[in-house]
């Protein structure tokens, strides 16, 4: 049987009739369209597919978009709604903090809410905050300084 | 993923209501229960979801305890000023589960009721000597948790909030996989207001359970060293592809007495 679900995706109101055991990433990927969000592991391991949950960062292969019933979610692609760059992606750009590029947008979004709970954050507790995201190409040292170097510019 | 119904509760007796008419369960962050639908060792023909129940959301203080609402995520214990304030060591424990966005999602009730042999709650829940407070009744620490995987839940019965009466002292210390940071083995010690010490270790065995040989040297002398000359019989205790037994029960009284030592 189908559910009604209603929330809002960068900002914007969607609604939908879904299937109970839809994935949030299913729904944002397949029925959005917001291809951003990706799927690494699909059992919660990696933290490829991590969005925010009203300003919350989770993994949406481990949460059902039921879940998100009346949630406000932000996805990769609602940090640069008119194409500029936002200061933590511009500094994962600047610093090579990349290399495929395929955990990245799981990373710029665990990192905002790293930042945003724990403001001027060292080295050590970046690390430890970004436990839930793993990364296969670039050995994290330029994903901690763009980290910090994208902290620094939020704080400006 | 199994087919799957889902409901909204709005009290918690009518999430009861629910269970008992649909032979479902509750749902809570669901960082345990979606990847065990995902593996279909879980099917639930109906998933009953907690979040809406207000009341079982916050952390208060009632005289002597703090009390938990069984909706309370991970990471609101890790940050509640309250909690860091009555038992620090409880927020560290929080602080230490998974990782960031697990415990944005994941419960305290969700994970008392999964009683993961390797998960962090139930040791603290034992060591406290706790209460987990239920619709129906209120059930002792000792009481609650059965085996691996089980406690003494009745499948319509929803754990509303866990209760922490006051230590003098506690510390809670693992061993965490270095891949999901789940305990390999980890141990709270804590010694309750009446002077009486409890060892609780998770991670090591089929479910948790209190090292009393360790207990009854703390109580003599509650220091790292007398934690640290306790022999842990290995026996019972979980082989697997991460640590052999022997090294677990080695593992106990190291555990033990960094908690110690931590307990200041
Ligand atoms: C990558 C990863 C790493 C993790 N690492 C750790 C770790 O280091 N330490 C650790 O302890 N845990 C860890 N966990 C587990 C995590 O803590 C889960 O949040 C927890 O085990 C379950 O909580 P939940 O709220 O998500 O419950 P759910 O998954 O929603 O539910 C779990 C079970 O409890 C039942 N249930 C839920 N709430 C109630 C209630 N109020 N009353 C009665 N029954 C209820 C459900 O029906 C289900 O059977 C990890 C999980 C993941 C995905
Ligand atoms: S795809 Fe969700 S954590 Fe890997
Ligand atoms: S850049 Fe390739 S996985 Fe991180």
């Amino acid at each position: 049987m189908g559910i009604q679900i209603a929330m809002t995706v960068n900002g914007k109101a969607v609604d939908a009739d879904v299937d109970p055991r839809t994935l949030l990433v299913d729904f944002l990927r397949i029925n959005l369209g917001l291809t951003g969000t990706h799927v690494g592991c699909d059992t919660a391991q990696c933290g490829a597919c991590t969005v925010h949950l009203n300003g919350r960062a989770i993994k949406a292969c481990n949460v059902l978009a039921v879940q998100a019933q009346g949630a406000a979610i932000v996805t990769i692609e609602g940090l640069s709604p008119d194409g500029v760059l936002h200061p933590m992606q511009a500094a994962f750009k600047d610093c090579h903090g990349l290399q495929c590029g395929f955990c990245t947008p799981g990373m710029v979004m665990s990192a905002l809410d790293l930042v945003e709970r724990h403001p001027g954050a060292d080295e050590a507790t970046i690390r430890e905050q970004l436990e839930g995201n793993l990364c296969r190409c670039t050995g994290y040292q330029n994903i901690v300084r763009a980290v910090q170097q994208g902290a620094a510019a939020m704080a400006k | 993923m199994y087919e799957v119904e889902y409901k909204q509760a709005k009290t918690v007796a009518d999430a009861a209501a629910l269970l008992a008419k649909t032979g479902g369960k509750p749902l809570a962050g669901g960082q345990s229960l979606i990847a065990a639908m995902k593996l279909r060792l879980a099917q639930p023909g109906t998933l009953v979801d907690l979040s809406g129940i207000a009341d079982l959301h916050g952390i208060r203080r009632e005289g002597d305890a703090l009390v938990i609402g069984a909706m309370t995520r991970h990471a609101g214990i890790a940050s509640s000023t309250e909690v860091k304030r009555a038992i620090p060591a409880l927020a560290a424990l929080a602080e230490g589960i998974g990782d960031r966005q697990v415990r944005n999602m994941g419960t305290i009730g969700g994970a008392l009721a999964n009683n993961d042999p390797a998960a962090d709650w139930p040791a603290a829940v034992l060591a406290l000597n706790a209460t987990v407070v239920t619709g129906k009744r209120r059930l002792a620490a000792g009481d609650f948790f059965k085996g691996m995987y089980e406690t003494a839940l009745a499948a319509d019965e929803i754990i509303t909030a866990v209760s922490f009466p006051s230590p003098k002292k506690a510390a809670y210390v693992k061993f965490p996989n270095p891949a999901s940071r789940f305990a390999l083995v980890g141990v709270f010690v804590a010694q309750l207001a009446d002077g009486s010490v409890r060892v609780a270790v998770t991670g090591a065995a089929p479910a948790v359970f209190r090292a009393t040989g360790i207990e009854a040297a703390l109580a003599k002398s509650f220091t790292a060293d007398a934690a640290k000359a306790v022999k842990v019989d290995a026996s019972g205790l979980n082989t697997d592809l991460h640590a052999t037994a022997a090294y677990r029960a080695h593992l106990v009284s190291v555990m033990a007495s960094r908690a110690v030592a931590a307990c200041g």
